[in-house]
């Protein structure tokens, strides 16, 4: 894991104590609440429907036990006991008092982590594929270049202002894990001729206006890539409409202009920005990568899983995905049991992983973008120990990648922005689907809920799409089936007219019965839908 | 009032036009008449098209008529990256939160619609130790610092 140094403590200081300032300015009202929000967002705080929001950065989702303790410390302290895990690998806490925050900053300083640009019309906490380092399918761990973007991006001097908000995802598979053409920037890293290098999709995005990020550059060196970025970020700052907040990112001017003339764009001010000289050196990737080298696990381990227990043998098979070295194992922790709140974990959860990560994964601890926790390097020999404590603790739901582990917004709940409460119909729709027979008989299917149109549930990018709306004043929930936000990357289609908050759940019923009767072998959900099309569910849903 | 981002006051005037300083002509009128050394960029318009003039130009005044408009960070550094050497002035919606970036995309000259707090200014000027970036202010990134 990447530990910070001297430079990196300095400039988190920097800002603790330049918030701090601000936060008091803004209490003895010398500035005012228009000049501090775009401030304070640049310091992950929202003002919600009943006190402020804090969203905590995990840079491209891994931090370690003493991090993620205080994230339980946090919640203890400042918070109701609980907090939020999102889908962008970040954790924030819904009752926050602004003037604890520079407190909370000043926590989270003391263990290397900050909330950073975590809003704001900035640059965004740089995601990635939350298996970094531990999936056999990798090419490369994808972490040291996303550091890299890290320390490029915080505090960078032009883009602060940009017309909107801006999220960059760097993967190094094939299989995306992290919604990568979904990102104003997602960046795969490939191998050319034995070198890698980063492959940039631009303009990908959610929201009310969906887009896939077409290929901009299918391969920028390593010692380019800064100064590629910024190429990408100089022409959208000087271009991207700022006329309407809702054609303001950066997909809408990709877009408008054609991505081969966003293209040429880009290329004719690389080709001026690489001169100015950047980039870092190797030396310094290699300073980085360094610190992300591979624990040190025993290939030799057993790899044998003693199954006797029938409970434990259906989360092995549910949750425990396939590591790089034999012997060892990626577990993946549901934070979707039926009857909770998607992404949530209590304290006491919080320190609980803490530990498990610290005594059996090497001291690392991932989020994910479908707001679950993994362990990612884990012996074989240790699953049914840590499979208890998590039972113990409520977390051992076996749900992964089905139907109710889902991904969902805190919706009208908590958001001033939505028009719709997204997590009871979460709590319905698992409720329904609480059978665990059921679902596996249902298969992979990706269910994700936005309560508004901002698409904060990625709903565009669920197999089941769900979008809340206010219709004359009553909550409306309309249906998308056949989006993905994965390597097979594709939007969600809308059946029809919309539902109530029982409707959904009903005609979601219908449209599982419907794929389960005509499905061909091996066919997940959204391959049968592919195959067939709407027609059909639509005719099952509406009659 | 003109503030340098030294925070030594250069000039006490009203308005955005310091006493006895040309003033700024438009950038259509800049480039339809050859006399003119100070010209004045509205957020919308290509810093570029000043590149060919840049050794006549005593003057830059980059406008901000609201401080979330970025636009005017980018117009800075593509001047100074050009090799523009005279004032870069930032005038207008320019409050203390922003003048350390735009200090560090070069501008050095800020003229504020609302007068700015000298203590402030000066605690946001020198609040940074080091930066992770390289810009237009030459300041040398972390990057180099840690490699030499």
């Amino acid at each position: 894991m990447y530990k910070y140094d001297e430079y990196d403590h300095a400039m988190v200081a920097a800002r603790v104590a330049e918030f701090s300032d601000q936060v008091k300015r803004r209490l003895a009202g010398e500035i005012t609440e228009d000049q501090f929000k775009p401030l304070r967002l640049m310091n992950g705080l929202y003002l919600q429907l009943h006190a402020y929001m804090l969203r905590v950065a995990v840079p491209y989702g891994t931090l370690d036990s003493r991090q993620m303790r205080m994230l339980a410390h946090i919640a203890r302290k400042y918070d109701r006991d609980y907090g939020h895990f999102t889908t962008r690998q970040n954790i924030q806490y819904n009752w926050i008092k602004l003037e604890d925050a520079p407190a909370i900053l000043q926590d989270l300083a003391s263990v290397e982590m900050h909330a950073i640009q975590t809003s704001g019309n900035c640059i965004r906490n740089i995601s990635s594929d939350q298996w970094a380092g531990a999936a056999a399918d990798e090419i490369t761990d994808p972490r040291p270049w996303a550091e890299l973007l890290r320390q490029w991006s915080s505090f960078h001097p032009e883009f602060s202002y940009l017309p909107r908000k801006f999220k960059i995802a760097v993967i190094a598979a094939d299989e995306d894990r992290a919604a990568m053409r979904l990102h104003d920037i997602g960046i795969q890293i490939v191998e050319k001729d034995g070198i890698h290098g980063a492959a940039f999709y631009v303009g990908g995005g959610m929201g009310r206006t969906p887009m896939i990020a077409p290929l901009i550059k299918d391969f920028v060196p390593l010692e380019d890539m800064l100064s590629y970025a910024e190429a990408c970020l100089r022409v959208y700052n000087r271009y991207g409409r700022r006329d309407n907040i809702y054609k303001a990112r950066i997909k809408i001017l990709i877009h408008e202009l054609g991505a081969d003339e966003y293209r040429r764009q880009v290329e004719e001010e690389f080709a001026h920005v690489k001169s100015l000289g950047i980039d870092p050196p190797k030396a310094e990737f290699n300073r980085i990568a360094a610190q992300f080298a591979p624990p040190p696990l025993d290939a030799s381990a057993p790899d044998a899983i003693d199954r006797s227990d029938p409970d434990f043998a259906v989360w092995v098979d549910q949750n425990v995905a396939a590591h790089k070295v034999p012997g060892h194992a990626i577990v993946n922790i549901s934070l979707k049991p039926v009857g909770g709140i998607p992404g949530d974990a209590s304290s006491a959860q919080i320190d609980l992983m803490a530990d498990l990560a610290e005594t059996y994964s090497h001291d690392e601890l991932r989020v994910t973008h479908a707001q679950n926790i993994v362990l990612p390097h884990v012996r074989k020999a240790d699953l049914y120990t840590i499979w208890q404590k998590l039972d113990e603790a409520g977390l051992a739901t076996p749900n992964l990648d089905l139907i109710s582990d889902i991904i969902a917004c805190p919706g009208l709940d908590y958001c001033s922005l939505a028009n719709a409460r997204s997590i009871p119909v979460a709590q319905k729709i698992a409720a329904r689907f609480s059978d665990l027979g059921r679902q596996k008989e249902l298969g992979e299917l990706k269910l994700k809920i936005s309560g508004c149109i901002n698409a904060c549930g990625h709903h565009h990018a669920g197999h089941i799409g769900i979008l809340g709306v206010d219709r004359k004043g009553t909550e409306n929930y309309q249906l998308l089936l056949g989006g993905s936000g994965a390597e097979d990357v594709s939007l969600g289609t809308i059946t029809g007219p919309g539902f109530d908050e029982d409707g959904i759940v009903d005609a979601i019923e219908r449209v599982t019965d419907k794929y389960l009767a005509t499905r061909a072998e091996g066919e997940r959900f959204v391959d049968t839908f592919r195959r067939v099309g709407m027609a059909p569910f639509k005719e099952a849903i509406y009659g | 009032m003109v503030e340098r981002a030294d925070n030594q006051s250069v000039a006490q005037a009203e308005g955005r036009q310091s006493d006895g300083e040309e003033p700024c002509v438009t950038l259509d009128a800049f480039l339809s008449q050859s006399n003119a050394t100070a010209v004045r960029l509205e957020p919308d318009e290509d810093a570029r098209a000043l590149i060919p003039h840049l050794d006549r130009l005593a003057l830059i005044e980059v406008a901000f008529p609201k401080f979330r408009d970025g636009r005017g960070y980018s117009s800075a550094r593509i001047l100074r990256e050009a090799g523009y050497a005279g004032e870069l002035r930032a005038q207008g919606d320019v409050l203390v939160d922003q003048i350390a970036y735009m200090k560090r995309c070069g501008f050095d000259t800020f003229a504020p619609e609302k007068a700015l707090n000298p203590a402030d200014v000066e605690a946001a000027l020198t609040r940074w130790p080091e930066h992770y970036q390289g810009a237009a202010d030459g300041a040398v990134p972390i990057w180099k610092l840690r490699h030499g």
